[in-house]
């Protein structure tokens, strides 16, 4: 028996469209004043219309093909919009399966006399709502990832200056965890200040690292060698007590790189490897 | 044949390098720069590498093997002029060239060379004296 459900969708467009407007203001409660009225409507008729394209191709089991492309819009663009607006997954999932609710009451009254119909109805619609619930899901999280990864990136923009002290002496206050992502740019950044200044001194001062394990104390020796094969010698500052006392315990080499306990010792013994000194006038 | 020109700046020998480096030309740079220390007397070598864009290991060990070689015959030698790309490759590769003296550009480099020279004498005529 074909499903007449893309009949039915389209008979009882209106009376779907208001039943579930008035599911919606239910479900969204609280949360209303983010989405205007009208907003919430012409989403809703886009979803209908959308469904009614899909359903007229006949293939409800595959929301993949060109007939549901539409459906696929409006969901991205709705699940997109609702990720940014801060609703959470859940909310956002809820508005494809509210209406189910809205949809097995009209085929309740359609099949009111073959409950073997009703159910296999039923059944088709389900597996269809519940695919376009996961679509929607999909895009949500896609979204959400890409905000993660964009933020990502302007942290690693944000946190990783490189000041001049001196003429010649650079310093570099890291601030956060080092990974080898965060290295990379942490050395890219050092060794072109280091050509454009003509440096030959660098403070790489960790007092805002918050941890140091084996794999940071390589990255930093790592950048201590390549600001070297520049020809500029670094000196690590700020490593406070409880870092020292890691260091050790993991049995770190520093090698012979030179640290101090903080920036203002480290920049002294810049100054005096520069032949300057600071005196009170 | 390919030669890289070593030209004589004081006491100094300073070397360019600009063409790829392979196996045969790094053996005649070795002959000929270990020659021209011995027959200028010089007292440092300086090795300018800032227009090379890919440094591998093998170019890496050249550096050493010179500057190894230089040192026995008593002068200094300074790499200038790397690169910031090429350096972060040489450290991911594990290649910090240990025991080489770097400096960002030959003039750095020299005055680092001429520095040492007269921390050395000063210590030769404090032994003497």
């Amino acid at each position: 028996m074909p499903s007449r459900l893309a009949q039915i969708v389209e008979d009882k467009e209106d009376s779907l469209l208001s039943k579930w407007m008035t599911m919606q203001s239910q479900i969204l409660g609280s949360l209303k004043d983010r989405v205007s009225n009208s907003e919430i409507r012409t989403t809703l008729h886009d979803f209908i219309l959308a469904l009614r394209q899909g359903l007229a191709g006949g293939r409800f089991r595959n929301v993949d093909g060109a007939e549901w492309s539409s459906m696929r819009d409006v969901l991205a663009n709705l699940s997109r919009q609702r990720a940014t607006q801060g609703f959470t997954p859940a909310e956002t999932a809820m508005f494809v399966f509210s209406f189910k609710p809205v949809l097995f009451d009209e085929l309740r009254e359609s099949y009111a006399k073959d409950p073997a119909g009703l159910a296999e109805e039923i059944l088709v619609s389900t597996e269809l709502l519940d695919k376009l619930g996961l679509f929607t899901m999909e895009v949500y999280q896609k979204t959400r990832e890409a905000v993660i990864v964009r933020q990502q990136q302007e942290m690693l923009e944000l946190s990783t200056p490189v000041v001049e002290l001196w003429t010649g002496i650079l310093a570099l206050p890291l601030i956060g965890t080092l990974d080898s992502a965060r290295t990379q740019i942490v050395m890219q950044n050092l060794l072109e200040a280091v050509v454009a200044r003509g440096a030959d001194m660098a403070i790489i001062d960790i007092t805002g690292v918050p941890t140091v394990d084996t794999l940071v104390a390589q990255h930093l020796l790592k950048t201590v060698a390549a600001a070297r094969l520049m020809g500029a010698e670094c000196i690590i500052s700020g490593i406070r007590p409880q870092i020292a006392q890691t260091i050790i315990h993991l049995g770190v080499d520093l090698g012979s790189v030179v640290t101090k306990a903080n920036l203002a010792d480290a920049f002294r013994l810049a100054l005096r490897k520069k032949c300057l000194a600071v005196a009170a006038i | 044949m390919e030669r890289i020109p070593i030209l004589k700046l004081g006491q100094f020998l300073l070397v360019t390098i600009q063409v790829d480096m392979h196996d045969r030309l790094a053996l005649v740079l070795q002959e000929e720069l270990t020659g021209r220390i011995v027959t200028d007397s010089a007292r440092g070598v300086l090795i300018d590498i800032s227009s090379l864009d890919i440094v591998d290991s093998f170019i890496g060990r050249m550096l050493s093997n010179i500057a190894g070689m230089a040192r026995v015959l008593d002068a200094e030698t300074v790499v200038v002029g790397m690169q910031p790309s090429v350096a972060i490759t040489l450290v991911e590769l594990g290649l910090s060239l240990p025991g080489i003296r770097t400096a960002l550009n030959v003039d750095r480099g020299m005055e680092l060379l001429k520095a040492s020279i007269i921390a050395e004498d000063e210590a030769r005529h404090g032994q003497a004296g």
